[in-house]
This record gives structure tokens, sequence and C-alpha cells, in this order.
């Protein structure tokens, strides 16, 4: 027995070793470069048992499981028993003896991941050429062309009868050649065809690219849903899994006690490793952001070259923005101040309930021609690393799933479109809005709606109860008139071109800037919103002073809740400047951007007298 | 499978021999194949043919074994009866060796949550020395030297020990329910016994707690060979019972079913090492199977020369033997369907309760197999604390494939169920079970101890909203609430013990966070809000289940909050049909309900937290308080506390607020969490109170009652107030009880009603209301003023009158001079402030007037 148990040690300890050895190698900076990625690498080039890398998102939690963390094993040639270590692996090799006592049974917890929710095009076009070097040696067939892209998109097309939120969803610049791949990878596959009814669950309608599994071996506690990692592990698409489904599938109808588990669950939880492979976790990192552009580490540690030399150039580069949005937003120069500073606005902490730093803007007096709110997303989708679309319809409103809710038949949490990653950019149209009637699930989505604005947070549905996650989601809502849902803040569009330009000053907007220059945006937009930020005590005091005065002046005019928006805007000014802590300037300078913004809230007020 | 055990010689020893004719046993005979499922499943029953006490490797072994082709070859061939989880020919030849009626009479159950699904570790006695030896070796008593192989229990000393426990134990101090009606003086499980053979439902549940407090060791064993430790527990109890009883009847030999096993609480707790071990975890269960019917023992019969043999299922397989004993011809053996013996299983899906999650998680599920009468006991839906054993089956080895998925399914036999949720049903009290460690609760009385608890705790709830201190301390006696009292007796049914609370006030005065604050806090809350809320989203509404197609009834918001606290914003929008369905729970506290012909009532103890805008949006300082609040009058009176939020409008009032939103925007995390106590401690603060604390009134409290209401009564005429009623007075005791929980007393004293008296005043600002016009004074309410500043101001106001007077008779004072003349006689510093108040009070007193700078005397 002792002797049993001190072999299995050993190779516990060479299984820790190499690990360890792993680790390190990986913290290595090129690291990222010479793991190919499941993201942009097709399944099916990949070898099964090597190290790949997957940058996901936690869609879902499924329970522990207990595996055989050493087992003897009969070889089958020389009848020998041997130890074998089941770490890292999803099946056993030879025959077990369930008996032996050298048995030993460990904990793992596996997560269902899928790509991150709504990242842009452009990230994933940059990040896959960035590890190109890894790519696995291609197949001759392997060569994504325009053709079958152009196949795919009409493929689409014929799609939007039956799913309405695609038809809205505005198809982009070119879409990654991830995609092609994604087509590429499913019409060899034999599975193809189950693919089809196996429902990936994916937040968003219409995203695509792979899921899987992962299998998670320690500090399973520090991982939360809904995060985004970055995940190196090892790959397993044994056929030999799928197969195993399938026979219990069938096993569980003559023998009922052996299945406790429906065949929903048996397809949700041992999909085909083919189209769900899994991936045994050696190391992840958390992603702060998903910005191919920066460095991967955040910016506190080792980088603080990089960050001074960005901090330098931001003024400039939020001078350029200003001047691009203030076209897009044809000319109106504060709505594209604001514009700047909801994009770089960040939940930061949590005070009690209330989250601190969400900056939920309401741009309203979006004009209703040439379609200028899908435009206008489309250059933030240009922007910003994930983002995701929600024209109001009221067919949306009452038919798609906004909040996740667990599905107690198949033992997983169905997700729904708010089930977003940290600093996606959600955007609500509301200019989509027609008459009708919301029904049950309508009136529920606009609740959740409403809960995401205000509390940051959504309550998903556990049929017997509800639970809250905290996210950190920036909307930005279009409409012509003021929003149906709260918002922080509210602007209303000025245009400075005239009516008769309107519909061919729309068409020029598109018009995009060149790809450095898109860079840079990118860049600054995701390292304003990283950024620390301090107020001092000198400039406290002077806050407070300017706020006793100003109440002093007009107490009906500004109230607590003002203080806390001009608070949030002086911060998010600061850091849309580069600048780390709150000067006396830029105090004054949101004081005055907030003075214009109301008057100019007044002034729409005495225009139509019947809006609140 | 005919000899030995089921030879005379085993029969008779047999407890389970049916006293039914012989006649009976037809190919039927259904109660042979009883006894032997019992014998088979349980394991440790099988009686030896011979009990010499240290005999483990009795002769009958081998012979057993050799009945069937053992699956697996490589095990030698006496291993099968001794891999049974136990072998104790011991104990169960003990108990035949003084033959008594009742035991023998009495059938035994199988207990398919303990043996059947065993997936022990095989014994390999070849490699193994003789467990029992080396027990021997450990064992100091001669006597009793026979463990059982594997642990260290010994059976003579488990079941004598358990025995004394069941005879002696006493727990003066329990407040179980289900011990209602017994003495708790006397052994509490011999009364139990008593019971069982009265009622005749032969299950006696021990609660673990109490084997941990009688004897640490055997709560350990309990706890760690379940499967062992609870057959000598059956064994133990039925022995003792049929001397006790000897005449009764039972349908079956009773079951022990422990329960409140400490080992886990939480599901996400669960690891390898509690695999076979005795646990008990809290959850919900969200599925529940149909009846599956398991085979416990095939019936199979030789088609040459109708030999028959019954084999047991073994880790839920049954071997089928290949050859036939009697004639020895190879597969001939076919299995009889309806002469198997098969016994109830289903299988219950149970959730981890949200309240046991850490944030961000989903929660885990675990599967649990329930057995026999245990089968369809709960509902989806239903909170509940299992006690069972948890179980690690590896996932079948299929001889076709080498590889298998390294991967165990889990799953807990349950042995013991018990609803959490059932006291509501009852509509006892909502003891919630919360356990407190030793330490918190004394960490709890600690700070309770503290003079300024109340403020601490007020001061901790919802940090990020800035001062309305009163507020505060109101919502906090509402998370406390009043002492559930029951008047049913006299008529008057169950007097309300939970407090109201509205709140109205300008917009944006943090109400809404103020809601959601509260809502976050405790466990039963729910958050509605009156603009999206319907009658019918607020009470229940019958709709149609997708699956069963019938109608069932789906409760609202009112009804999950029983027992917790229903915050209601947007109280103002809220229609008026909706909001009469508030009447009678905000005093009946129950939720009549007639609809698609379900006519019931539901209990709705709720306290309900709502926050309404005044009815002009903003509060009109030129109308009374009812004109702003615009409520029915009816639904007012049900609030205990009505607050108003108001905007003060006051520079020392801005500075201050301002100070504390900009510090909440730059100081960091830690230095917050420092300054207050943290949610979870309050928390724990509150249902320690809510479960432990129950205050009565004492005399003095009572009288200071008596006379806070002839006043309020007195200054309730005034026009344009809210005038008191006996509901005023009820709400006062019950404000007087929260009060004195907070300081976890168990009697209400004069502090408290004080404290009451000053908060229902507060709160509806009468100090600040000018009883002449029934308006609300802003300039008053700016001052904020807690009671002991209202005592310095009265002090303040006297001396300012006794320099007054000291200047002898003159009509007019410059306003600087008499400031002057009253810090040069002050002890203490006087603010401009104070002075300006000070002459307010005077002036009230209709003593004199400020016009400008001047100060005039009146009279």
């Amino acid at each position: 027995m002792l002797f049993c148990s001190l072999k299995g040690k050993v190779i516990f300890c060479s299984y820790f070793s190499s690990v360890a050895f792993f680790k390190d190698r990986l913290k290595e900076k090129d690291a990222h470069t010479w793991v190919p990625s499941l993201n942009d690498v097709p399944l099916h080039y990949l070898k099964p048992n090597s190290l790949v890398k997957f940058r996901c998102f936690i869609q879902d939690m499924f329970d522990p499981e207990f595996y055989m963390g050493t087992y003897e094993a009969v070889d089958p040639s020389t009848k020998a028993k041997v130890l074998r270590c089941g770490k890292y692996k999803d099946v056993t090799e030879c025959g077990v003896d369930f008996n032996s006592r050298s048995t030993m049974t460990a904990e793992r917890h596996t997560f269902y991941c899928v790509p991150i929710p709504g990242e842009s095009p452009w990230v994933k076009e940059i990040s896959s050429s960035g590890s190109s070097q890894a790519r696995v040696v291609p197949s001759t067939s392997y060569a994504p062309t325009r053709q079958k892209r152009s196949y795919e998109e009409d493929d689409d097309d014929m799609d939007t009868d039956t799913q309405p939120q695609k038809q809205r969803e505005p198809h982009t610049e070119p879409h990654g050649n991830g995609d092609c791949k994604r087509r590429e990878k499913e019409a060899p596959s034999s599975q193809a065809a189950s693919a089809s009814h196996l429902d990936l669950n994916f937040p968003l309608p219409g995203e695509k690219g792979p899921s899987c599994l992962l299998k998670v071996y320690e500090e399973w506690d520090g991982f939360k849903l809904n995060e985004a990692v970055e995940v190196f592990g090892i790959l397993s698409v044994s056929p030999a899994l799928s197969a195993l489904a399938d026979e219990d599938a069938s096993s569980s109808l003559l023998d009922p006690a052996g299945g406790m588990e429906t065949a929903e669950e048996q397809r949700v939880h041992s999909p085909p490793a083919s189209l769900v492979p899994r991936l045994h976790m050696l190391h992840a990192k958390p992603l702060p952001h998903n910005n191919p552009l920066l460095p991967a580490a955040g910016l506190e540690d080792n980088n603080s070259a990089f960050l001074s030399s960005t901090l330098r150039e931001m003024a400039a580069v939020r001078a350029e923005l200003l001047a691009y949005f203030t076209h897009v937003l044809l000319g109106d120069a504060l709505a594209a101040e604001y514009l700047i500073l909801h994009l770089v606005s960040n939940v930061y902490t949590r005070r009690d309930v209330l989250p601190l730093g969400k900056f939920t803007l309401n741009l309203s007096g979006c004009p209703a021609v040439a379609s200028f709110t899908e435009r206008f997303y489309q250059i933030i989708q240009q922007l910003v690393p994930s983002s995701y679309y929600l024209g109001m319809t009221l067919q949306n409103m009452n038919q798609m799933r906004l909040v996740p809710k667990k599905d107690y038949v198949a033992n997983r949490l169905l997700s729904g479109a708010l089930q977003l990653a940290t600093n996606t950019s959600l955007f609500l149209d509301e200019s989509q809005l027609e008459q009708g009637q919301l029904d049950t699930t309508g009136v529920r989505n606009v609740t959740a709606l409403g809960n995401l604005i205000s509390w940051q947070k959504v309550d998903y549905d556990f049929s017997y109860h509800q639970m809250e996650f905290p996210c950190n989601i920036n909307v930005l809502i279009a409409s012509e008139g003021r929003s149906l849902l709260p918002s922080d803040c509210q602007i209303h569009l000025q245009s400075q071109v005239a009516p008769p330009d309107l519909e061919a000053y729309l068409g020029g907007i598109q018009v995009h800037p060149q790809a450095s220059q898109l860079n840079k945006f990118r860049m600054y937009l995701s390292v304003a919103r990283q950024l620390d930020y301090s107020i001092a005590d000198e400039v406290t005091k002077s806050v407070e002073d300017d706020f006793v005065d100003m109440r002093k002046d007009d107490p009906q005019s500004i109230s607590a809740e003002d203080l806390h928006r001009m608070l949030v805007v002086a911060r998010l000014l600061s850091l849309s400047l580069g600048q780390t802590s709150l000067s006396r300037d830029s105090w004054l300078r949101a004081k005055h951007v907030e003075m214009l913004r109301r008057s100019r809230m007044e002034q729409n007020k005495c225009v139509n007298g019947n809006e609140p | 499978m005919s000899s030995p055990l089921s030879t005379p010689g085993g029969r008779k020893r047999g407890r389970t021999t049916n006293p039914s004719t012989p006649s009976s046993e037809g190919p039927t005979s259904p109660p042979f194949q009883r006894r032997r499922g019992q014998d088979s499943s349980t394991g440790d029953l099988m009686p030896m043919p011979t009990s010499p006490p240290t005999d483990v490797l009795s002769p009958a072994a081998p012979l057993d074994n050799s009945l069937f082709s053992s699956p697996r070859p490589s095990v030698p061939p006496n291993e099968v009866d001794m891999s049974s989880p136990l072998m104790y020919g011991t104990p169960s030849s003990r108990v035949e060796g003084t033959p008594r009626s009742g035991v023998r009479g009495t059938p035994a159950r199988q207990r398919p949550d303990l043996g059947s699904v065993s997936k022990a570790p095989q014994v390999d006695l070849q490699s193994e020395p003789p467990s029992a030896d080396g027990a021997v070796a450990s064992e100091a008593n001669a006597g009793q030297r026979l463990v059982i192989w594997g642990t260290d229990v010994n059976v003579g000393t488990c079941k004598e020990k358990f025995q004394r426990f069941l005879q002696r134990f006493i727990d003066p101090s329990s407040s179980e329910d289900e011990n209602t009606g017994l003495d708790l003086n006397e052994p509490l499980y011999m009364q139990k016994l008593e019971e069982i053979s009265v009622v005749g439902d032969p299950v006696l549940n021990v609660n673990c707690l109490h084997v941990q407090s009688f004897d640490a060791e055997l709560y350990r064993q309990l706890i760690c060979y379940p499967q062992e430790v609870i057959p000598t527990f059956d064994m133990a109890v039925n022995e003792l019972f049929f001397e006790r009883f000897p005449d009764s009847i039972l349908e079956y030999q009773i079951q022990v079913r422990p329960y409140n096993a400490l080992k886990t609480r939480n599901m996400r707790n669960l690891n390898p090492e509690d695999i076979d071990q005795l646990i008990t975890i809290s959850g919900m269960v969200i599925r529940t199977s149909q009846l599956i019917p398991e085979m416990q023992e095939a019936f199979f019969q030789c088609q040459v020369c109708a030999f028959s043999t019954r084999v047991e299922v073994d880790r839920g397989r049954i071997a089928e033997p290949a050859v036939c004993r009697h004639c020895n011809t190879t597969h001939s053996l076919a299995l009889v369907h309806n002469r198997s013996l098969f016994s109830d299983k289903q299988m219950i899906k149970i959730q981890e309760s949200p309240d046991d999650m850490p944030a961000g998680q989903t929660p885990h599920t675990t599967v649990v197999y329930a057995h026999n009468d245990l089968v369809d006991k709960v509902q989806p839906g239903d909170r509940i604390n299992i006690t069972g054993v948890y179980r690690a089956v590896p996932m079948r080895a299929n001889p076709r494939q080498s590889n298998v998925k390294s991967v165990y399914k889990t799953h807990i036999d349950v042995i013991h169920f018990r609803k959490t949720d059932e006291k509501r049903l009852h509509g006892l009290d909502d003891a919630e079970q919360k356990l407190f460690t030793e330490e918190r609760v004394q960490t709890l009385k600690e700070l309770a101890a503290k003079p300024d608890v109340y403020e601490r705790l007020a001061s901790a709830l919802a940090p990020s909203i800035y001062e309305h201190e009163d507020i505060k301390k109101g919502i906090l006696l509402q998370l406390f609430g009043g002492t559930r009292k029951d008047f049913s007796q006299t008529g008057r049914g169950n007097f309300r013990a939970d407090v109201n609370i509205l709140l109205c006030g300008d917009p944006g005065t943090s109400k809404s966070q103020l809601l959601q604050y509260v809502f976050n806090l405790v466990p039963r809350g729910q958050y509605t809000s009156g603009k999206g809320s319907s009658a019918v989203g607020l009470t229940a509404y019958v709709m149609k289940d997708p699956e069963t197609r019938q109608l069932v009834l789906q409760t609202g918001a009112l009804v999950l909050s029983d027992n917790g606290i229903c915050c209601i914003d947007e109280f103002d929008k809220m229609s008026d049909s909706t909001r009469s369905v508030l009447h009678e729970v905000m005093e009946q506290q129950t939720l009549s309900i007639a609809k698609a012909g379900i006519i019931c009532q539901l209990n709705a103890r709720t306290s309900v937290l709502a926050a309404a805008n005044p009815i002009e949006s903003q509060w009109n300082p030129k109308k009374t308080t009812i004109e702003n609040i615009q409520l029915p009058h009816t639904l007012l009176s049900r609030f205990d506390l009505i607050f108003l939020m108001l905007d003060p409008q006051d520079e020392a009032y801005d500075r201050r607020l301002a100070h504390h939103l900009v510090s909440l925007y730059y100081q960091s995390e830690e230095q917050l969490e420092e300054e207050f106590l943290d949610m979870a401690m309050l928390r724990d603060y509150i249902a320690y109170a809510r479960t432990y604390i129950n205050p009565k009134l004492s005399e003095e409290a009572s009288q200071a009652l008596i006379e806070a209401y002839v006043d309020m009564r007195k200054i309730g005429s005034g026009r344009g107030m809210v005038s008191a009623y006996p509901r005023q007075l009820e709400s006062l005791i019950r404000l007087a009880e929260a009060h004195s929980k907070v300081r976890f007393s168990e009697k209400v004293e004069t502090i408290d009603v004080e404290e009451a008296k000053r908060l229902h005043r507060e709160a509806l600002k009468q100090s600040a209301t000018d009883p002449r016009t029934g308006f609300v004074d802003i300039s008053i309410l700016t001052t904020g003023m807690s009671a002991t500043a209202r005592k310095r101001r009265e002090e303040v106001a006297q001396a300012l009158k006794k320099v007054i007077q000291a200047k002898g008779k003159t009509p007019a004072m410059k306003y600087h001079t008499l400031l002057e003349d009253l810090r040069r006689q002050s002890e203490t510093a006087i603010t401009k402030e104070m002075f300006d108040e000070a002459l307010r009070a005077l002036s009230d007193e209709d003593y004199l007037t400020v016009t400008g700078k001047t100060v005039r005397l009146l009279a």
C-alpha cells in the first residue's frame, strides 16, 4: 500500500515538474506566438494532445467531476500492472483495475467556454496575424478565398426571414478569415450534420467559432462566470469521447438506473469532441482586455515604457479622435466629447450596491434617415474590441432571450444576449422602436436592460430563484427622443449639417481613417480605460466648495445626483487626457462641459415642450 | 443460492421469518423474497451458520461463493462474502441468541441506501493479513476484539454505546419542532421509541449532534463508516425496542436515520475525501425522476431441472450463474422476472441554495438517490437538508472497449430528508436554519454589548448613502422586526410583527439605492417597481403548466418575500387597484386568492419597504404631509414609519454631502472596509437576533407606551397631520421590540420605547411641522437634530433666556450684542447656528421675536 502510493506520487511529481516547466515557458514573452490558437486555427489542423491556447469567455460552469488521478491498468500485451496518471486526460488507457487500491480519486472542474462574445472582426484579424507563425502546416486545400466568404454571406441573407436579429446585425467589413476557416473546418467534419442541431450556446445570436470544455485542475475558485481568459492547455479530441457518449445514451435506455442524465444533458455535457474539443488547462491568465494591440499583461507591471509613451501621445490622439467623432456625429463637438467619455468609462469599483464609474450615454436626436444608427455602430465596432448591436425592435424585445436562463433539463445555463464580457460595448438602437405592445418577455427584457444600466448587474433566471451577476458593460443608447431606458447622461445631438445634405453626408461618414490611425484610436480607448485615477486632497476641497457654491446659487437645479455625474465626467475627462489624477483644470472643464450639456437640454425642453 | 442461507438453521435464526403460513409460499412467496432481499442488501445482517464471536472467516463464505461464477476470475473464491461491507455474524447471532418474539416477528426492510450500491474496494484476503487479526492486535479489550474490515468499528462496542445513548441522552435545551410534546428531561430517544410503538412508523431519526455531544468517538465512526455503523445502530435499536415493547407490532424493523451530520454543509465543499462518508448538505430540489424499480435480487430457474436460485445485485450487476448446481447443466438458468425482487428508487437532483454560493459562480447540482419510502418525499422547489452517503461510481468498464472515461459519477444515497422550509408552511416561526459557530456568536454578543451598537449598525447600513441616519435606523428596526405574538385563541389572530416603512421624498435622494441595498441584504427579499408591477405580479397568478397542462399557481413578489422584505419602488406610480391588494397583506399578512377555481389564502408575512415621490414629484413645502404624499389614508396608517427624504438645501449639509460623495470616488475599498461593519456581519447579527431574541414588554415600558400613545392622540388632532390610531400604538410596540432586539435584550425597556417614540416622531418630521399651519418647515429640517442635540438646544435656549432676563427691561436688543453676551456667559462654545436655534426656540415660546437684526421681547 505504502509502496503503491509512493509510486503514484512519483508519477505525479514528474507531471508536476513538467507542468512547472510549461508554466515557465508560457510566462515568457513570446509564449503567445509559438502556441497555436484555437481561435484562429481550425480544429482539424491541430494535433490532438498538443499544447494550444484559447482566448475565451466562461459561459457556464458544470458540476465538478471526480476522475481517477492515478489508477492501475493492465497492459493487454504483457499483462503487467502499470500505474498511470489520469490527469490532463479524458480517457484511460488499457484495462483499468477498478479495485486496485492505488487508485486515487481527484477532483477537477469543467467550464464551458466560448469565444469572447461580440469580439470585433479587427481583433480576430490582428490576433490571428500576430500568431501566424504558430500555424500548423496548412494543407493544400487551405486557402481562404473571397468566394467562400461571399457564399457564406448569401447564406446569411437567406436566413434573415427566420432570424430577425441577424438582419439588423450590420455586416461589416471583411470578417476575419477565422470565419472562413470555420467554414472549412466544418466541411470535412463528418459531424457537420449533427452540428446543426447541437446548440453551442453562444450568448449572441449569429456568433461562430469553436467552443470548448475546459478542464480545470487547480484553483478553480478563482474563475468567475463571464470572465475572459486566455487558456493554455492540452487539446483532447479523442473520438472515444463521442463514442462513449453515444453508447451511454443507448445504454441508459436499457438501464434506467445507470442513466442519471437525460439525453439532453448527455448532449450538452459530452458533445462530440470534434465539435467541442476538451481543453485540459495547464495555465490560464485572466484578460483585462482583449485588445491585441496592447501588451497582454496589464499596464501596471513592467510596461512603464509603453505606458509613458502612450500617455504622452494621448492628448494628441484624443484631439484626432474628437475631430473624427465630430465628423461622424454631424459636426456636433459636444456630443463627440461625451462619446469619448462614454467609450473610456469602466466600472472600477462598487460601493455596496452602487457601481462607480459607469457612464451610460443616451444619444438622443439621432436622425432617422439613411440608417444613421447602424452606420454609427459600425464605426464604434471598428474602434472597440467587443461590441454588440441590439436593435430594440418590438420583435427583438419580445422574442430575444436577453437574460441567461438555467435549463434544468439539460442542466446548463442557456445564454442570453446580456451575458457579455467586461467592457463590451452594448449599442441599443432605440430608433428601431415601433408601435405595438410588449408582452411578458418584452417587459422582462426591458426591465433587465434597465437594471443593467442602473446597477450594472443582470439577474440570471434560475427559475426557482434569480441570481445576480454583476457586469461591466458600456451601454450606449441611440434614440430620437429621450430614451425610455434610464441613463447616466443624455445628450441631444445637434446637427451642424443642413437637412438637404443630410443623406449625402451620412453616406460619406463611413469613410474610414487609415489603418494606422484606427489602431491608434483603438489603443487609445483601451489604455484610457485601464488607467488608475486619484483625487488629491486640495482638489477634493475645491470640488466641495464648488458644489456648495452651486447649490447656493440654485439649489433646485443641482442635486447629489448631479455631483455624482460631474465627478464621473471629471474622472473620465482626466483619463481621456491621459491624466491619472484630477486637476483643477479638468474639474473646471468637466463643469463647463456639463453646463453646456445642461443648457442644451434646457433648450431642447423649450423647443419640444411635450418632452418631460 | 439456496443453502446455507436459506437452510432451516438460517431461517430459524432469521429475524425476518414471516409469520405467514407455508401454504402461501407458493411461486410468489413474497415474504421470503423480502427476507432474502434484506439479508443481501444490508449485508451486515447476514446470519452466519455458526456464531462464535471471533470467527470471521466462517466456512459459510466459500460455500456461498461457489454458487456463482464470479464475475472477476482473478478474485479468490472466498472473497465475495467477505467483501460485503460487513460480516457480523457476531451481532446478528447475538440478536438471535436471545430469541424474542418481537424481533423475530418483524421483517426487516432492505436498506438500499446503505448497502446495495456499495462499490467498496474488494478485500483481497490473500495479500492482506486477516482483518480480524490485525484488529485484535490493536484492540486491548480481549472480549471485544472484532472490528469490521477496513474500519475501526467494533460492532459490540458500537451497539452498546448506541443503546446507552438511546437510553440516557437528554437534551433539555432542545428546541426542535419534532420534539414538541416530549418531556425534555426524560431520555429523548426512549420517548421517541415509545412514539414508534404507538404510531407504528418504524423510523427513528437521530440527530447526529446529539450523538456527538454524547460520544464523540461514536459520532466519528458514524460519519466515517456509515455503511457499517448504521446497520449496527439498527440492530441496537431493534433489540432495545422489542425488549421494551415486546408486544408491539411493526410493519418492519426500525431503521435508524441519522441527520444533521456536520461533516459538510455546503455542496461546494464536497471533495473526494467525502466519498462513502455520511454527509449533510443543503440545497434545493430541481428535478425528480419517475420511480425506478431497481432489481435487488434476481430469481433464476434452471430450464432443465427447475432448480431455482437467487442472485443478489452486486455493484449494480447481476451475475448470471453459469452452471446449475443441481444438475450441472451449463447455461440453463433463466431469469424469472416476477419472482425477482425490486425496490423503489428515485433520482433527485438538488442544486446549491443561492445563499451558499460565492459570487460570480453558477450553482452546482448533485444527483441524489432516494430509496423505498423516501421516494416522492420531496418536490421540485423544496429547500431541503439531505443526509446521506456520498458515492462515486466509475463509469462502467465496457468489455468491448479498452479505453474508458476516467471520470466517476457521483451521487448521494439519501438516508434522511429534512425540509428547511417546512416550518414556514406550518406557519410557526421563521427560524432560518442558520447555524452560527461559537466564535461568531461570541463576536455578535460582544458587538451587542457595546453601548453604541444601535448607531453602529445603523451606520453600517448602506454606507454609500449619505446621512439619513434616522431613516437607516428605521430600516434597521424593520430588518429586526417585532416579536411575533399569537392571539388566535382570543380571536384576534396573529399580530403583525413586521414593520412597514414608506420613504417619500424628492427625486434623487437615493431612495432606490436604499431599497436596492436592503434587497441585497436580506435573505428573502424581493424588489419590484410599482411602475412595472401589476396586482397580479405582486400577489399570485394562475397559469397553465406547459408540461403537465394543469393550472398552477405562480406566486408573486409579496408571497415570495414571506418572512422577508418586499421592496416596492415607485410606490406612487402604482395603480390604485394594485395598491389595494396591499391592504390585506400589510395588516393581516395573508393573501386571499380566488382565481380560476383556486381559492386559497397564502401567507405573506412580509415587511414592506416602499419608496414614493411626492405627488408633484418635488416636495411642496406649501402643502401638508398628507397632501404631498396623496396616498389613501387607510394605506398610510398601515405604515409604521413614514419617512420624508427631503433635500435640506443647507450649506453645511451640502458640504458634508459633497465630501462624502467625493470620498466615495477616491477612497480605496480597504479604507472603507475599516470604517464600517461588513455586510456579512450585519446579516448574521440580524439573523441571530431574529432567531433567538424574543423580547417581552416590561412594566415600565408598558407605562411609557401608554403615555406616548396618549400624547400622540393629543398632537395628532392638529390639522393635516397623520393622527394616531390604535395602529400607531401597535407600531410603537413593534418598534420598541425591534430596538430591544438590536440590543439582544429579552426585555423591552423604557429606552426602547423612547427610541421608538423618537423615530416615529422623527419619521414624520412632526417636530418640524408647524402645528398652527401643518406645514413642514424646511429650515428646521436642515438641522436634522438627534435627541442629544435637541437637549443641547434646550440648554442654550435657557441660557439665552437668562442672559436676556439679566439685562432687565430692554424691549429690543441687537442680534450681535446678544450673541456676544451669550458667548461670554457660556462655558461651551456657542456657534452662530446654535444661537439662531435658541432664538427660534424662544420665539416659539412666544417669548421674543426676531426681526432682521433686532430681537424684541414680547409680553
